[in-house]
């Protein structure tokens, strides 16, 4: 059945083995199991659940949300990888280091930071008070929460790309009378587009999850800043199993969708 | 290539002055706006009234018993998860098998799994009214809201880590060096401990640091499973909430800024290793 790359070398038994058996007792079973709990549901619940009106404005909030950060992560993180790989600069070994602080850092703590930060009074919010406009405890904060932790992927995934990049290519396209800037437009943006793309689904798929950072600085209104993973929260706190399930099959059944375009249209850019 | 080609060759490739200065600053501007004005918030807001209730609020007994949770948590989670990485990585990096592609998407799997659908899909089969509910209780286990489910979540989300780094460094490492080992009578585990480990354990390092840091931080998972029962089932970040809902805004921010030098000694530690990955690939090519 398998043709085994070194069949000198042993354990493929026991590897696999071991790593099916892991992977269906800590992750498969246990996601099967919101299937199965879905499936005693009728379709017409199951439908009534998941078009309810509060369902449907977290839905929208949380992966409209997600995708306006995927968007300036893609522009930051480009920048930031850019900056990182082709200058040196004073400061440049800090930044590198710290660009991965919103992995390291708990999801709670970034939270409560980032609301005393942008609260109507805090450090920040406090100019866009006197501006006129709110950041925390709206949409705008809640994408900012997320633009936090996900800045890493765009930034991680473009940058090896980038340092690799032969200089060569480049050259040959300045010495042809390029501009710098269509020299980015025309030969490295189409090299960096796969590593972009896949930093940002990345991103957008985190963000899209992404409860611990999100429920201190949103507000928690609902029809206006809850998100669908406080909506499942609050659903399993009224011991509303149903509810609770049924969001959970239409955020994992979404999102999948999603990936699977991203994954289609970077297949596309890869092989012309 | 004369004088001044070779000149807008090097511009091409880093920019005018004016726009390499303007990038610079505005990467600057981009790092202090979104990673160091939140640690600087973190640090200010736990010592807003001195040093004094910063030291209380860690050492209070609901703080202390929320950090060895915490900390039984990760030490039952990260090795668990090590031990799946070093497996998967080999079996995925040293044979060729129908449905490899599938078993890599799989692992990567708890990744677009929101935290709160890994908590939920535990309830629902270890709860109250879960699958095995009825069997667990007829037979006195408790698992959700207690360490077994606070455990089972962490460990979910920090499945992929250390076999997302150890794959593909294994792939690039190729398998000659085994193999040799193997035709002058290695034992599987010699092969393991003396041919493979010494190359990969740098990249060993970086995917649990990086387990790690997720194990330590997760909330979402967590808050779903373990009941939030003070003393008992709060992990530290769980206690950041707590304490932060109650207003006790100095103390929610002495305990997250425990965690934040937690973070940036998980940092330091991978920047070590990634370093050390760094001279191996670099000296690898030179051979």
């Amino acid at each position: 059945m398998s043709r085994r790359l070194s069949p000198v070398i042993p354990g493929f038994g026991l590897t696999l083995g071991y790593t099916l058996l892991y992977l269906s007792l800590v992750v498969l079973i246990p996601l099967a199991t919101m299937f199965v709990f879905a499936a005693r549901l009728t379709w017409h619940d199951f439908w009534a659940i998941i078009t309810d009106a509060r369902v449907l404005a977290a839905l929208r909030l949380s992966f409209s949300t997600a995708l306006f950060a995927a968007v300036i992560n893609g522009v930051i993180g480009t920048l930031l990888a850019w900056v990182l790989v082709r200058y040196s600069f004073p400061g440049r070994k800090i930044i590198e280091a710290m660009i991965d602080l919103p992995f390291a850092l708990p999801t709670a703590v970034a939270g409560i930071a980032l609301t005393a930060l942008y609260a109507p009074t805090g450090w920040v919010g406090q100019f866009a008070t006197s501006l006129g406009f709110k950041i925390a405890y709206t949409p705008l904060g809640i994408t900012l929460a997320l633009t936090f932790v996900t800045l890493p992927f765009v930034v991680r995934t473009v940058q090896p790309v980038l340092a690799d990049f032969p200089r060569e290519v480049e050259e040959a396209a300045a010495c042809l009378g390029a501009k710098p800037w269509q020299v980015f437009r025309h030969v490295l943006a189409p090299a960096l587009l796969p590593a972009w793309l896949t930093g940002f689904a990345l991103a957008f798929a985190r963000g899209v999850g992404e409860y611990g950072s999100v429920i201190f600085i949103a507000g928690n209104m609902p029809m206006k800043t809850e998100i669908l993973p406080l909506l499942i929260m609050v659903k399993l706190e009224q011991f509303n199993y149903p509810g609770a399930t049924s969001i959970g099959v239409l955020m994992l059944v979404v999102s999948f969708i999603l990936l699977l375009l991203i994954n289609l249209l970077q297949r596309r850019i890869q092989t012309p | 290539m004369n004088h001044s080609n070779a000149m807008s060759a090097s511009a091409a490739r880093r920019g005018s002055p004016a726009a390499r200065w303007l990038l610079i600053a505005l990467g600057w501007l981009m790092f202090l706006l979104f990673l160091a004005l939140p640690l600087a918030i973190v640090l200010t807001q736990a010592l807003a009234l001195g040093v004094g209730p910063f030291l209380a609020a860690i050492v209070e007994p609901d703080a202390l018993s929320a950090l060895r949770l915490t900390v039984l948590a990760v030490v039952i989670a990260v090795p668990l998860n090590l031990l799946f990485g070093l497996s998967a990585a080999w079996c995925v990096s040293k044979y060729e098998f129908r449905g490899k592609s599938l078993l890599v998407t799989l692992i990567d799997l708890p990744f677009s799994v929101s935290p709160v659908i890994a908590g939920l899909i535990y309830v629902l089969l270890f709860g109250a009214q879960g699958l095995l509910g009825p069997w667990l209780d007829d037979h006195d286990i408790q698992i959700i809201f207690a360490l077994p489910g606070i455990v089972l979540a962490t460990v979910f989300v920090t499945v992929p880590f250390v076999a997302r780094e150890l794959i593909p460094l294994m792939q690039e490492q190729g398998s000659q060096e085994e193999e040799a080992a193997r035709l002058l009578g290695a034992s599987g585990w010699q092969i393991f401990w003396h041919v493979t480990l010494p190359n990969i354990k740098w990249g060993l390092l970086y995917g649990v640091v990086l387990c790690t840091a997720r194990a330590m931080g997760e909330f979402g998972a967590v808050s779903v499973v373990s009941g939030h029962i003070r003393g008992q089932t709060n992990t530290l970040p769980l206690h950041v909430e707590i304490l932060y809902n109650e207003y006790n805004i100095v103390a929610a921010f002495s305990v997250a800024s425990l965690l934040l030098i937690l973070a940036l000694c998980i940092l330091l530690l991978k920047q070590w290793s990634e370093a050390h990955l760094d001279r191996q690939r670099n000296s690898a090519a030179e051979e």
